[in-house]
């Protein structure tokens, strides 16, 4: 099996979340992985990161905009 | 919060269906919203750019073929609608690094996936459970990193990184979106979310200290 250097680990972080890497580059990193305490430390600040920004707050269109657009559906479909 | 069946949506809305025009409005604005702000400028700008979306969807539903999803149907009218919009407000405010190509470079300290170190100074002494921490004081000091790290991107590492991981859409629905290869989307997405892990890296940092 091919080893990783931890550059190489940092590249395939976001693939191997995803789980898009084939089979050999993914037992690869994970071999990489066991031994390496900082790539270990930065795969979990990328899920963190992921983690932390499903809960950003969203901001809702306008009541005004929102009705405007209601309106104008409405006009349209009546015709 | 289930929206029905594609055919049946896009049925509802044909005839007229106020109800479902209302539900998709009040589903995916939001997120319309949050996409809007990778190309235009303020928040303003985004809610227009939302609102000129809906308008097409409006005018455009009779023509709409189901060869994508609706929502990508819709989304796809934003983005198009928000690039131009973009690229119109940077004709008139500087705004040199929004609308770069592929040969974007890659950010400062974005971790292992550039060339240089990959293990900054300090990642080791970093708590080995690093995890974010729960509870709204700290919550709102790592929303404000985010958004601040969000607002230096690229437009295109940011509309990856809003759809893909604050939106939580498909990497195939992002492509589809953004009319851009899985190879392309993953770069992009890497690169956005390394920038966003530094933020967050320098604040646990500082608190550690």
């Amino acid at each position: 099996m091919k080893r990783l250097s931890c550059p190489e680990v940092g590249e395939h972080v976001t693939a191997y979340l995803d789980d898009e890497l084939a089979d050999d580059a993914r037992r690869a990193l994970e071999e990489h992985t066991r031994g390496c305490a900082d790539c270990t430390r930065h795969i979990a600040q990328f899920r963190a990161t992921i983690a932390a920004m499903r809960d950003l707050p969203a901001t809702s269109l306008s009541p005004v905009t929102r009705d405007r657009l209601l309106s104008a559906f409405r006009a349209a479909r009546r015709r | 919060m289930g929206l029905p069946p594609d055919d049946v949506v896009a049925a509802a809305l044909r005839a007229g269906d106020e109800t479902m025009f209302a539900a998709l409005l009040d589903t995916w604005s939001r997120g319309m919203l949050r996409l809007a702000r990778s190309y235009v400028s303020t928040s303003d700008s985004a809610e227009e750019v939302v609102q000129d979306t809906w308008l097409a969807v409006i005018r455009g539903i009779d023509g709409f073929e189901g060869r994508s999803s609706v929502k990508t149907w819709v989304y796809r009218i934003l983005v198009n609608t928000a690039k131009k919009r973009g690229a119109r407000e940077s004709r008139t405010v500087p705004w040199s690094s929004a609308f770069e190509g592929d040969g974007e470079p890659a950010l400062d300290g974005a971790g292992p996936a550039d060339d240089r170190s990959p293990l900054l100074p300090g990642w080791k002494d970093l708590p080995a459970a690093w995890s974010v921490p729960e509870g709204e004081i700290l919550a709102s000091e790592i929303r404000g990193r985010i958004a601040a790290a969000l607002a230096t991107l690229p437009a295109r590492q940011r509309s990856v990184i809003t759809l893909r991981d604050v939106e939580g859409c498909s990497s195939e629905e992002v492509c589809a979106i953004l009319d851009i290869s899985a190879a392309n989307q993953r770069v992009l997405l890497h690169r956005a979310r390394a920038a966003v892990r530094k933020r967050l890296e320098d604040y646990f940092e500082a608190m550690r200290r």
